[in-house]
């Protein structure tokens, strides 16, 4: 799924037009991505809580060549956790698909 | 932006300390944005993160260009220890859990911001209205 497809999903969800619903979903990015610049969290009730952390420099692997090692430059990284609401549902929801390990 | 209104607010009410960005806030910027009533905002916004979950019900993955995709990840069973019951082994079912990876534009836009401000000790947040 991709923007344009929860467009569509807010136009019949919320019962507004196409224009609004493409406004919508660009300043919900946008708000949430410039909170997330400045460092600050983002908790939504019931889908989560987006945090900002540090991330240490370290030794990562390229995982088709394991004896190269490649280095984890230290930064800033985004943490999601999933709300309580949201775990449950995808719990119960049917796990037909082993959801590709992309 | 005049975003940072009511963040003050609530701070100066000592309902949140913190600076954390919520419902409210993003029901208040899509108002604005979109010209709609605060009503209509807050059910926008709800059917975008029901929009999400109900995609990753479907056992789809979502990709918002620029923020970050979600998509669920399987856990496979493992053995664990109950730290309560002095380390009893307790077998935890395979899982499924939905998980955020954040987009390579808002990676570079994190830590752009990083450097800048590391560099040149400015407390000023660059303008990312941009994008």
């Amino acid at each position: 799924m991709i923007k344009n497809d929860l467009v569509n999903r807010v136009m019949s969800g919320a019962g507004v037009p196409r224009a609004s619903a493409v406004i919508a979903v660009e300043t919900v990015i946008d708000v949430m991505r410039q909170s997330l610049v400045r460092g600050d969290r983002i908790e939504l009730r019931g889908f989560g809580v987006f945090l900002v952390k540090n991330r240490k420099r370290g030794i990562g692997r390229n995982p088709k060549r394991p004896q190269e090692e490649v280095e984890i430059p230290p930064g800033l990284t985004i943490r999601f956790k999933p709300g309580k609401e949201l775990r449950d549902m995808i719990l119960e929801s049917p796990p037909e698909l082993p959801a590709a390990a992309d | 932006m005049d975003q940072a209104a009511p963040r003050e607010e609530r701070a100066r009410k000592g309902i949140r300390p913190e600076r954390t960005t919520t419902k409210a806030d993003l029901v208040e910027e899509v108002a604005r944005a979109a010209d709609l009533t605060r009503k209509q905002a807050e059910s926008v916004v709800e059917a975008v993160f029901e929009g999400i979950i109900t995609s990753l019900q479907d056992g789809q993955k979502i990709e918002l260009r620029g923020f970050g995709s979600f998509k669920i990840r399987c856990r496979g069973a493992r053995l664990a220890r109950n730290p309560k019951k002095s380390g009893v082994k307790v077998m935890v079912p395979p899982k499924r859990v939905p998980y955020f990876k954040p987009g390579k534009r808002l990676k570079e836009m994190l830590n752009e911001v990083a450097e800048a401000s590391a560099s040149r000790d400015v407390p000023d947040v660059p303008d990312v209205t941009a994008g």
